[in-house]
Protein backbone atom coordinates (compact mmCIF):
# COMPACT_ATOMS: atom_id res chain seq x y z
CA UNK A 1 0.00 0.00 0.00
CA UNK A 2 2.81 2.39 0.85
CA UNK A 3 5.92 2.06 -1.24
CA UNK A 4 9.05 4.22 -0.94
CA UNK A 5 11.71 3.92 -3.60
CA UNK A 6 15.20 5.33 -3.42
CA UNK A 7 14.20 8.21 -1.16
CA UNK A 8 16.82 10.89 -0.56
CA UNK A 9 16.67 13.88 1.76
CA UNK A 10 19.41 16.21 2.95
CA UNK A 11 19.27 19.25 5.21
CA UNK A 12 22.18 21.30 3.96
CA UNK A 13 25.25 19.11 4.32
CA UNK A 14 23.41 16.65 6.56
CA UNK A 15 22.39 13.76 4.29
CA UNK A 16 19.67 12.12 6.35
CA UNK A 17 17.96 9.73 3.94
CA UNK A 18 20.28 8.20 1.35
CA UNK A 19 18.19 5.85 -0.72
CA UNK A 20 15.43 4.39 1.43
CA UNK A 21 13.32 1.57 -0.01
CA UNK A 22 10.39 0.39 2.02
CA UNK A 23 7.13 -1.40 1.36
CA UNK A 24 4.23 -1.56 3.78
CA UNK A 25 1.35 -3.79 2.62
CA UNK A 26 -2.27 -2.89 3.39
CA UNK A 27 -3.50 -3.77 6.85
CA UNK A 28 -0.04 -4.33 8.16
CA UNK A 29 1.78 -2.96 11.14
CA UNK A 30 5.29 -1.87 10.25
CA UNK A 31 7.64 -0.78 12.98
CA UNK A 32 10.62 1.38 12.10
CA UNK A 33 13.54 1.25 14.49
CA UNK A 34 16.92 2.92 14.34
CA UNK A 35 19.25 5.13 16.30
CA UNK A 36 18.34 8.60 17.38
CA UNK A 37 18.82 11.08 14.52
CA UNK A 38 18.81 8.49 11.75
CA UNK A 39 15.83 10.12 10.06
CA UNK A 40 12.86 8.05 11.19
CA UNK A 41 10.69 11.08 11.80
CA UNK A 42 11.85 12.65 8.54
CA UNK A 43 10.85 9.44 6.76
CA UNK A 44 7.21 9.47 7.84
CA UNK A 45 6.97 13.22 7.41
CA UNK A 46 8.05 12.80 3.79
CA UNK A 47 5.19 10.37 3.17
CA UNK A 48 2.75 13.02 4.43
CA UNK A 49 4.38 15.74 2.37
CA UNK A 50 5.47 17.72 5.44
CA UNK A 51 9.06 17.30 4.28
CA UNK A 52 9.81 17.40 0.57
CA UNK A 53 12.25 14.67 -0.46
CA UNK A 54 15.15 15.63 -2.73
CA UNK A 55 14.62 12.60 -4.94
CA UNK A 56 12.90 9.24 -5.01
CA UNK A 57 9.25 8.32 -5.19
CA UNK A 58 6.52 7.70 -2.66
CA UNK A 59 3.46 5.76 -3.74
CA UNK A 60 0.28 5.13 -1.82
CA UNK A 61 -2.07 2.64 -3.46
CA UNK A 62 0.12 2.77 -6.55
CA UNK A 63 -0.36 6.52 -6.92
CA UNK A 64 2.52 8.94 -6.64
CA UNK A 65 1.71 11.14 -3.64
CA UNK A 66 2.92 14.34 -5.31
CA UNK A 67 0.16 13.93 -7.88
CA UNK A 68 -2.63 13.09 -5.45
CA UNK A 69 -5.37 15.51 -4.42
CA UNK A 70 -3.91 16.74 -1.12
CA UNK A 71 -7.16 17.05 0.82
CA UNK A 72 -8.48 13.63 -0.11
CA UNK A 73 -5.03 12.15 0.48
CA UNK A 74 -4.57 13.60 3.95
CA UNK A 75 -8.11 12.68 4.97
CA UNK A 76 -7.00 9.04 4.93
CA UNK A 77 -4.15 9.62 7.37
CA UNK A 78 -3.74 10.02 11.08
CA UNK A 79 -0.47 11.05 12.66
CA UNK A 80 0.88 11.11 16.17
CA UNK A 81 3.78 13.55 16.32
CA UNK A 82 6.82 12.78 18.39
CA UNK A 83 6.29 15.91 20.48
CA UNK A 84 2.51 15.60 20.61
CA UNK A 85 1.98 18.82 18.63
CA UNK A 86 -1.26 19.57 20.46
CA UNK A 87 -2.91 22.91 19.75
CA UNK A 88 -2.29 24.71 23.01
CA UNK A 89 -5.06 27.23 22.48
CA UNK A 90 -7.73 24.53 22.37
CA UNK A 91 -9.00 22.34 25.21
CA UNK A 92 -8.13 18.66 25.06
CA UNK A 93 -11.41 17.42 23.66
CA UNK A 94 -11.31 19.96 20.81
CA UNK A 95 -7.81 18.79 19.99
CA UNK A 96 -9.00 15.22 19.77
CA UNK A 97 -12.12 16.13 17.81
CA UNK A 98 -10.34 18.69 15.61
CA UNK A 99 -11.19 16.94 12.38
CA UNK A 100 -14.76 16.28 13.49
CA UNK A 101 -15.44 19.94 14.20
CA UNK A 102 -14.60 21.34 10.77
CA UNK A 103 -14.15 20.44 7.13
CA UNK A 104 -15.68 17.48 5.40
CA UNK A 105 -16.05 15.32 8.51
CA UNK A 106 -17.86 18.05 10.45
CA UNK A 107 -20.62 16.91 12.77
CA UNK A 108 -22.62 18.36 15.67
CA UNK A 109 -20.53 19.55 18.59
CA UNK A 110 -22.12 17.22 21.14
CA UNK A 111 -21.47 14.21 18.97
CA UNK A 112 -17.86 15.25 18.29
CA UNK A 113 -17.31 15.66 22.00
CA UNK A 114 -18.75 12.24 22.72
CA UNK A 115 -16.36 10.66 20.22
CA UNK A 116 -13.46 12.61 21.72
CA UNK A 117 -14.26 11.42 25.24
CA UNK A 118 -14.53 7.85 23.97
CA UNK A 119 -11.12 8.08 22.23
CA UNK A 120 -9.61 9.59 25.36
CA UNK A 121 -10.92 6.66 27.32
CA UNK A 122 -9.25 4.28 24.88
CA UNK A 123 -5.87 5.87 25.53
CA UNK A 124 -6.45 5.61 29.27
CA UNK A 125 -7.57 9.17 30.02
CA UNK A 126 -10.69 9.90 32.01
CA UNK A 127 -13.40 12.29 30.88
CA UNK A 128 -12.33 15.05 33.27
CA UNK A 129 -9.21 15.87 31.23
CA UNK A 130 -11.47 16.73 28.28
CA UNK A 131 -11.89 20.36 29.28
CA UNK A 132 -8.34 21.03 30.37
CA UNK A 133 -5.77 22.77 28.22
CA UNK A 134 -2.84 20.70 26.90
CA UNK A 135 -0.37 22.77 28.97
CA UNK A 136 -2.07 21.50 32.13
CA UNK A 137 -1.26 17.87 31.33
CA UNK A 138 1.88 15.84 31.97
CA UNK A 139 4.11 14.89 29.04
CA UNK A 140 2.81 11.32 28.91
CA UNK A 141 -0.78 12.54 29.06
CA UNK A 142 -0.13 14.94 26.18
CA UNK A 143 1.30 12.08 24.19
CA UNK A 144 -1.85 10.07 24.74
CA UNK A 145 -4.06 12.99 23.76
CA UNK A 146 -2.02 13.18 20.55
CA UNK A 147 -2.67 9.51 20.04
CA UNK A 148 -6.39 9.97 20.61
CA UNK A 149 -6.37 12.79 18.05
CA UNK A 150 -4.56 10.62 15.51
CA UNK A 151 -7.17 7.88 15.71
CA UNK A 152 -10.24 10.08 16.25
CA UNK A 153 -11.42 10.10 12.65
CA UNK A 154 -10.63 6.39 12.21
CA UNK A 155 -8.11 6.85 9.41
CA UNK A 156 -7.02 4.03 7.11
CA UNK A 157 -3.35 4.76 7.53
CA UNK A 158 -1.84 5.81 10.84
CA UNK A 159 1.67 6.91 11.74
CA UNK A 160 2.81 6.81 15.34
CA UNK A 161 6.05 8.59 16.13
CA UNK A 162 7.25 7.10 19.41
CA UNK A 163 3.84 6.44 20.95
CA UNK A 164 5.15 5.02 24.22
CA UNK A 165 8.12 7.30 24.92
CA UNK A 166 7.60 8.94 28.29
CA UNK A 167 4.89 6.54 29.45
CA UNK A 168 5.02 4.22 32.43
CA UNK A 169 5.29 0.47 31.63
CA UNK A 170 1.62 -0.23 32.29
CA UNK A 171 0.45 2.66 30.12
CA UNK A 172 2.90 1.54 27.42
CA UNK A 173 1.22 -1.84 27.49
CA UNK A 174 -2.19 -0.22 27.09
CA UNK A 175 -0.98 1.81 24.11
CA UNK A 176 0.72 -1.19 22.49
CA UNK A 177 -2.51 -3.16 22.77
CA UNK A 178 -4.46 -0.23 21.36
CA UNK A 179 -2.22 0.06 18.30
CA UNK A 180 -2.38 -3.67 17.72
CA UNK A 181 -6.17 -3.52 18.05
CA UNK A 182 -6.47 -0.66 15.57
CA UNK A 183 -4.56 -2.65 13.00
CA UNK A 184 -6.30 -5.99 13.51
CA UNK A 185 -9.83 -4.75 14.21
CA UNK A 186 -10.09 -1.64 12.09
CA UNK A 187 -7.85 -3.02 9.36
CA UNK A 188 -5.70 0.08 9.40
CA UNK A 189 -2.21 0.22 7.98
CA UNK A 190 0.25 1.52 10.56
CA UNK A 191 3.83 2.69 10.66
CA UNK A 192 5.16 3.02 14.19
CA UNK A 193 8.49 4.47 15.18
CA UNK A 194 9.77 3.28 18.51
CA UNK A 195 12.91 2.65 20.53
CA UNK A 196 11.12 0.35 22.90
CA UNK A 197 11.82 -3.29 22.03
CA UNK A 198 8.83 -4.47 24.07
CA UNK A 199 6.64 -2.29 21.87
CA UNK A 200 8.28 -3.63 18.74
CA UNK A 201 7.40 -7.18 19.71
CA UNK A 202 3.89 -6.22 20.74
CA UNK A 203 3.00 -4.07 17.73
CA UNK A 204 4.96 -5.23 14.71
CA UNK A 205 4.11 -7.53 11.86
CA UNK A 206 7.23 -6.36 10.08
CA UNK A 207 10.25 -4.46 11.28
CA UNK A 208 12.56 -2.16 9.36
CA UNK A 209 15.77 -0.84 10.76
CA UNK A 210 17.04 2.47 9.51
CA UNK A 211 20.78 3.02 9.64
CA UNK A 212 23.10 5.37 7.76
CA UNK A 213 20.28 6.71 5.63
CA UNK A 214 19.10 3.34 4.35
CA UNK A 215 16.94 0.47 5.45
CA UNK A 216 19.59 -1.77 6.94
CA UNK A 217 17.33 -4.73 7.58
CA UNK A 218 13.66 -5.45 7.15
CA UNK A 219 11.58 -8.54 7.66
CA UNK A 220 8.94 -10.19 9.82
CA UNK A 221 9.28 -9.55 13.53
CA UNK A 222 9.72 -13.30 14.16
CA UNK A 223 12.97 -13.26 12.19
CA UNK A 224 14.35 -10.25 13.98
CA UNK A 225 16.21 -12.20 16.66
CA UNK A 226 18.14 -14.47 14.34
CA UNK A 227 18.69 -12.10 11.46
CA UNK A 228 22.44 -12.55 11.54
CA UNK A 229 22.82 -8.79 11.01
CA UNK A 230 25.31 -7.41 13.52
CA UNK A 231 23.78 -3.92 13.39
CA UNK A 232 20.28 -5.14 14.13
CA UNK A 233 21.59 -7.48 16.77
CA UNK A 234 23.41 -4.69 18.53
CA UNK A 235 20.33 -2.51 18.38
CA UNK A 236 17.87 -5.01 19.80
CA UNK A 237 20.19 -6.15 22.54
CA UNK A 238 21.06 -2.56 23.39
CA UNK A 239 24.76 -3.25 23.56
CA UNK A 240 27.37 -0.51 23.56
CA UNK A 241 29.75 -2.87 21.76
CA UNK A 242 29.21 -3.44 18.06
CA UNK A 243 29.36 -1.90 14.62
CA UNK A 244 27.11 1.08 15.49
CA UNK A 245 29.11 3.89 17.01
CA UNK A 246 27.83 5.29 20.27
CA UNK A 247 28.69 8.86 19.32
CA UNK A 248 26.61 10.12 16.43
CA UNK B 1 34.82 47.26 -8.89
CA UNK B 2 33.44 43.95 -10.16
CA UNK B 3 33.19 42.80 -6.61
CA UNK B 4 31.14 45.86 -5.69
CA UNK B 5 28.91 45.25 -8.68
CA UNK B 6 28.53 41.59 -7.78
CA UNK B 7 27.60 42.49 -4.21
CA UNK B 8 25.04 45.01 -5.43
CA UNK B 9 23.65 42.44 -7.83
CA UNK B 10 23.42 39.80 -5.14
CA UNK B 11 21.70 42.23 -2.78
CA UNK B 12 19.24 43.23 -5.49
CA UNK B 13 18.48 39.61 -6.31
CA UNK B 14 18.02 38.86 -2.62
CA UNK B 15 15.61 41.77 -2.28
CA UNK B 16 13.67 40.72 -5.38
CA UNK B 17 13.48 37.15 -4.09
CA UNK B 18 12.18 38.40 -0.74
CA UNK B 19 9.57 40.55 -2.45
CA UNK B 20 8.60 37.58 -4.61
CA UNK B 21 8.18 35.31 -1.59
CA UNK B 22 6.07 37.91 0.16
CA UNK B 23 3.95 38.43 -2.96
CA UNK B 24 3.31 34.69 -3.18
CA UNK B 25 2.37 34.66 0.48
CA UNK B 26 -0.10 37.53 -0.05
CA UNK B 27 -1.52 35.80 -3.11
CA UNK B 28 -2.02 32.56 -1.22
CA UNK B 29 -3.64 34.34 1.70
CA UNK B 30 -6.08 36.24 -0.50
CA UNK B 31 -6.89 33.18 -2.59
CA UNK B 32 -8.47 31.64 0.50
CA UNK B 33 -10.96 34.52 0.56
CA UNK B 34 -12.85 32.87 -2.26
CA UNK B 35 -12.27 29.23 -1.33
CA UNK B 36 -14.46 27.76 1.41
CA UNK B 37 -14.49 26.60 4.12
CA UNK B 38 -14.10 29.77 6.19
CA UNK B 39 -13.15 29.58 9.81
CA UNK B 40 -15.57 32.07 11.34
CA UNK B 41 -14.62 31.25 14.91
CA UNK B 42 -10.99 32.02 14.17
CA UNK B 43 -12.04 35.25 12.50
CA UNK B 44 -14.22 36.27 15.45
CA UNK B 45 -11.43 35.44 17.87
CA UNK B 46 -8.98 37.54 15.84
CA UNK B 47 -11.41 40.48 15.75
CA UNK B 48 -11.65 40.46 19.53
CA UNK B 49 -7.91 39.98 20.06
CA UNK B 50 -6.81 42.60 17.56
CA UNK B 51 -9.66 45.06 17.88
CA UNK B 52 -11.22 45.02 21.29
CA UNK B 53 -8.11 44.32 23.33
CA UNK B 54 -6.17 47.05 21.52
CA UNK B 55 -8.61 49.74 22.63
CA UNK B 56 -6.83 50.72 25.87
CA UNK B 57 -3.43 51.16 24.25
CA UNK B 58 -4.92 53.01 21.28
CA UNK B 59 -6.91 55.29 23.55
CA UNK B 60 -3.98 56.18 25.78
CA UNK B 61 -1.62 56.74 22.86
CA UNK B 62 -4.06 59.03 21.11
CA UNK B 63 -5.03 60.94 24.25
CA UNK B 64 -1.48 61.84 25.24
CA UNK B 65 -0.44 62.61 21.69
CA UNK B 66 -3.41 64.90 21.09
CA UNK B 67 -2.66 66.71 24.34
CA UNK B 68 1.02 67.14 23.57
CA UNK B 69 0.20 68.27 20.05
CA UNK B 70 -2.07 71.02 21.38
CA UNK B 71 0.67 72.29 23.72
CA UNK B 72 3.27 72.31 20.94
CA UNK B 73 1.07 74.03 18.41
CA UNK B 74 0.09 76.62 20.95
CA UNK B 75 3.73 77.27 21.86
CA UNK B 76 4.84 77.30 18.24
CA UNK B 77 1.87 79.29 16.99
CA UNK B 78 2.25 81.96 19.64
CA UNK B 79 5.64 82.93 18.15
CA UNK B 80 3.78 84.49 15.25
CA UNK B 81 0.48 85.19 16.93
CA UNK B 82 -1.24 82.15 15.49
CA UNK B 83 -2.22 80.35 18.70
CA UNK B 84 -5.82 80.35 17.55
CA UNK B 85 -5.14 77.61 15.01
CA UNK B 86 -4.70 74.95 17.72
CA UNK B 87 -8.06 73.20 17.10
CA UNK B 88 -7.56 73.05 13.33
CA UNK B 89 -3.96 71.85 13.39
CA UNK B 90 -4.61 69.30 16.12
CA UNK B 91 -7.49 67.95 14.06
CA UNK B 92 -5.58 67.78 10.82
CA UNK B 93 -2.42 66.42 12.47
CA UNK B 94 -4.27 63.72 14.33
CA UNK B 95 -6.60 62.65 11.56
CA UNK B 96 -4.26 62.79 8.62
CA UNK B 97 -1.02 61.57 10.14
CA UNK B 98 -0.60 60.88 13.83
CA UNK B 99 -3.81 58.92 14.36
CA UNK B 100 -3.19 56.29 11.69
CA UNK B 101 0.59 56.17 12.11
CA UNK B 102 0.67 55.90 15.88
CA UNK B 103 -2.18 53.42 16.02
CA UNK B 104 -0.43 51.48 13.24
CA UNK B 105 2.82 51.39 15.19
CA UNK B 106 1.09 50.41 18.41
CA UNK B 107 -0.64 47.59 16.54
CA UNK B 108 2.72 46.53 15.12
CA UNK B 109 4.05 46.37 18.66
CA UNK B 110 1.05 44.65 20.16
CA UNK B 111 -0.50 42.55 17.41
CA UNK B 112 2.32 41.79 14.96
CA UNK B 113 4.56 40.55 17.74
CA UNK B 114 1.94 38.33 19.31
CA UNK B 115 0.86 36.87 15.98
CA UNK B 116 4.47 36.17 14.98
CA UNK B 117 5.36 34.61 18.33
CA UNK B 118 2.21 32.48 18.35
CA UNK B 119 2.59 31.18 14.81
CA UNK B 120 6.34 30.67 15.15
CA UNK B 121 5.79 28.67 18.33
CA UNK B 122 3.19 26.60 16.52
CA UNK B 123 5.70 26.06 13.76
CA UNK B 124 8.53 24.90 16.00
CA UNK B 125 6.29 22.63 18.06
CA UNK B 126 4.99 21.04 14.84
CA UNK B 127 1.46 22.35 15.38
CA UNK B 128 1.46 23.73 11.84
CA UNK B 129 2.42 20.29 10.53
CA UNK B 130 -0.32 18.82 12.69
CA UNK B 131 -2.84 21.22 11.14
CA UNK B 132 -1.84 20.02 7.70
CA UNK B 133 -2.24 16.37 8.64
CA UNK B 134 -5.68 17.19 10.02
CA UNK B 135 -6.65 18.45 6.54
CA UNK B 136 -6.63 22.08 7.64
CA UNK B 137 -4.75 24.59 5.54
CA UNK B 138 -2.66 26.78 7.88
CA UNK B 139 -3.00 29.77 5.55
CA UNK B 140 -6.75 29.46 5.67
CA UNK B 141 -6.95 28.65 9.37
CA UNK B 142 -4.30 30.97 10.79
CA UNK B 143 -3.30 33.66 8.30
CA UNK B 144 -6.49 34.69 6.54
CA UNK B 145 -8.60 35.25 9.70
CA UNK B 146 -5.90 37.40 11.29
CA UNK B 147 -5.11 39.45 8.20
CA UNK B 148 -8.77 39.98 7.39
CA UNK B 149 -9.68 40.89 10.96
CA UNK B 150 -6.82 43.38 11.23
CA UNK B 151 -7.68 45.00 7.90
CA UNK B 152 -11.32 45.42 8.87
CA UNK B 153 -10.90 46.43 12.49
CA UNK B 154 -8.01 48.87 12.10
CA UNK B 155 -10.10 51.63 10.46
CA UNK B 156 -12.36 51.45 13.51
CA UNK B 157 -9.37 51.68 15.85
CA UNK B 158 -7.93 54.58 13.89
CA UNK B 159 -11.31 56.35 13.91
CA UNK B 160 -11.47 55.95 17.67
CA UNK B 161 -7.86 57.09 17.96
CA UNK B 162 -8.60 60.19 15.87
CA UNK B 163 -11.55 61.13 18.07
CA UNK B 164 -9.69 60.52 21.32
CA UNK B 165 -6.67 62.43 20.01
CA UNK B 166 -8.86 65.40 19.20
CA UNK B 167 -10.39 65.05 22.67
CA UNK B 168 -6.87 65.15 24.13
CA UNK B 169 -6.23 68.39 22.29
CA UNK B 170 -9.62 69.68 23.37
CA UNK B 171 -8.96 68.93 27.04
CA UNK B 172 -5.59 70.65 27.00
CA UNK B 173 -6.98 73.51 24.89
CA UNK B 174 -9.93 74.21 27.16
CA UNK B 175 -8.38 73.36 30.54
CA UNK B 176 -4.87 74.74 30.08
CA UNK B 177 -4.83 77.12 27.14
CA UNK B 178 -8.09 78.94 27.71
CA UNK B 179 -9.99 77.98 24.58
CA UNK B 180 -13.77 78.18 24.57
CA UNK B 181 -15.13 74.63 24.48
CA UNK B 182 -17.93 75.18 21.97
CA UNK B 183 -15.72 77.22 19.66
CA UNK B 184 -12.95 74.61 19.82
CA UNK B 185 -15.30 71.85 18.71
CA UNK B 186 -16.91 74.04 16.08
CA UNK B 187 -13.53 74.93 14.59
CA UNK B 188 -12.50 71.30 14.51
CA UNK B 189 -15.70 70.18 12.81
CA UNK B 190 -15.65 72.98 10.26
CA UNK B 191 -12.06 72.40 9.34
CA UNK B 192 -11.94 68.66 8.75
CA UNK B 193 -12.90 67.56 5.25
CA UNK B 194 -14.28 64.25 4.13
CA UNK B 195 -10.97 63.48 2.40
CA UNK B 196 -9.15 63.83 5.73
CA UNK B 197 -11.38 61.26 7.32
CA UNK B 198 -11.42 58.87 4.37
CA UNK B 199 -7.64 58.97 4.08
CA UNK B 200 -7.28 58.33 7.79
CA UNK B 201 -9.46 55.23 7.74
CA UNK B 202 -7.95 53.96 4.48
CA UNK B 203 -4.49 54.24 6.01
CA UNK B 204 -5.79 52.29 8.97
CA UNK B 205 -6.94 49.44 6.73
CA UNK B 206 -3.61 49.29 4.91
CA UNK B 207 -1.61 49.42 8.15
CA UNK B 208 -3.75 46.70 9.70
CA UNK B 209 -3.17 44.52 6.67
CA UNK B 210 0.59 45.08 6.87
CA UNK B 211 0.75 44.49 10.63
CA UNK B 212 -1.07 41.16 10.58
CA UNK B 213 0.58 40.03 7.35
CA UNK B 214 4.09 40.56 8.71
CA UNK B 215 3.25 38.67 11.89
CA UNK B 216 1.92 35.69 9.93
CA UNK B 217 4.66 35.78 7.31
CA UNK B 218 7.61 35.81 9.67
CA UNK B 219 5.88 33.41 12.05
CA UNK B 220 5.42 30.86 9.28
CA UNK B 221 9.05 31.33 8.19
CA UNK B 222 10.42 30.81 11.68
CA UNK B 223 13.53 28.70 12.23
CA UNK B 224 13.52 25.92 14.74
CA UNK B 225 13.97 26.48 18.46
CA UNK B 226 13.38 29.33 20.87
CA UNK B 227 15.90 31.50 19.01
CA UNK B 228 13.89 31.02 15.85
CA UNK B 229 10.77 32.28 17.59
CA UNK B 230 12.61 35.27 19.02
CA UNK B 231 14.09 36.18 15.68
CA UNK B 232 10.76 35.79 13.87
CA UNK B 233 9.05 38.07 16.40
CA UNK B 234 11.69 40.77 16.25
CA UNK B 235 11.94 40.76 12.46
CA UNK B 236 8.18 40.88 12.03
CA UNK B 237 7.79 43.95 14.26
CA UNK B 238 10.64 45.81 12.58
CA UNK B 239 9.34 44.94 9.11
CA UNK B 240 5.79 45.94 10.02
CA UNK B 241 6.89 49.28 11.50
CA UNK B 242 9.09 50.18 8.54
CA UNK B 243 6.50 49.12 5.99
CA UNK B 244 3.78 51.05 7.81
CA UNK B 245 5.87 54.23 7.74
CA UNK B 246 6.76 53.73 4.08
CA UNK B 247 3.14 53.02 3.17
CA UNK B 248 2.11 56.10 5.11
CA UNK B 249 4.36 58.26 2.99
CA UNK B 250 3.04 56.75 -0.24
CA UNK B 251 -0.58 57.11 0.87
CA UNK B 252 -0.09 60.69 1.99
CA UNK B 253 1.47 61.37 -1.39
CA UNK B 254 -1.45 59.72 -3.15
CA UNK B 255 -4.17 61.48 -1.16
CA UNK B 256 -2.78 64.96 -0.68
CA UNK B 257 -0.11 65.77 -3.24
CA UNK B 258 -2.51 67.08 -5.87
N1 LIG C 1 13.49 20.67 9.58
C1 LIG C 1 14.76 20.26 9.70
N2 LIG C 1 15.78 21.08 9.41
C2 LIG C 1 17.05 20.68 9.53
N3 LIG C 1 17.43 19.46 9.93
C3 LIG C 1 16.47 18.58 10.25
C4 LIG C 1 15.09 18.93 10.16
N4 LIG C 1 14.35 17.86 10.54
C5 LIG C 1 15.25 16.89 10.86
N5 LIG C 1 16.52 17.32 10.68
C6 LIG C 1 17.74 16.51 10.89
O1 LIG C 1 17.53 15.25 10.32
C7 LIG C 1 18.10 14.26 11.12
C8 LIG C 1 17.07 13.18 11.41
O2 LIG C 1 16.06 13.73 12.22
P1 LIG C 1 14.81 12.87 12.71
O3 LIG C 1 13.98 13.77 13.52
O4 LIG C 1 14.17 12.19 11.56
O5 LIG C 1 15.52 11.77 13.62
P2 LIG C 1 14.87 10.52 14.30
O6 LIG C 1 15.40 9.32 13.64
O7 LIG C 1 13.38 10.68 14.34
O8 LIG C 1 15.50 10.62 15.74
P3 LIG C 1 14.80 10.42 17.19
O9 LIG C 1 14.75 8.96 17.41
O10 LIG C 1 15.76 11.08 18.11
O11 LIG C 1 13.46 11.06 17.13
C9 LIG C 1 18.66 14.93 12.34
O12 LIG C 1 20.05 15.05 12.15
C10 LIG C 1 18.02 16.29 12.34
O13 LIG C 1 18.94 17.24 12.83
MG1 LIG D 1 12.04 11.22 15.68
Amino acid sequence: MIRLSDLHKSFGANAVLRGVDLHVPRGESMVVIGGSGTGKSVLIKSILGLVTPDSGTIEVDGQNVTRADRDAFLARFGMLFQGGALFDSLPVWQNVAFRLLRGRLKRPKAEAREIAVEKLRRVGLSADVADRLPAELSGGMQKRVGLARAIAAEPEIIFFDEPTTGLDPIMSGVINDLIREIVTEMGATAITITHDMTSVRAIADDVAMLHAGKVRWSGPVAQMDDSGDPYLHQFITGSAEGPIEAVR
Amino acid sequence: MTRALAATGAATLGLLAAIGRLAIFVGQTLSHLVRPPFYMREFGHALVQIGYFSLPVVGLTALFTGGALALQIYAGGSRFDAQAVVPQIVAIGMVRELGPVLVGLMIAARVTSSIAAEIATMKVTEQIDALVTLSTNPMKYLTLPRVLAATLVMPVLVGIGDVIGIMGGFLVGTERLGFNAAAYLQNTADFLTRLDIVSSLAKGAVFGFIAALMGCYYGMQSDRGAMGVGRATKTSVVAAAVLILAANFLLTEAFFSA
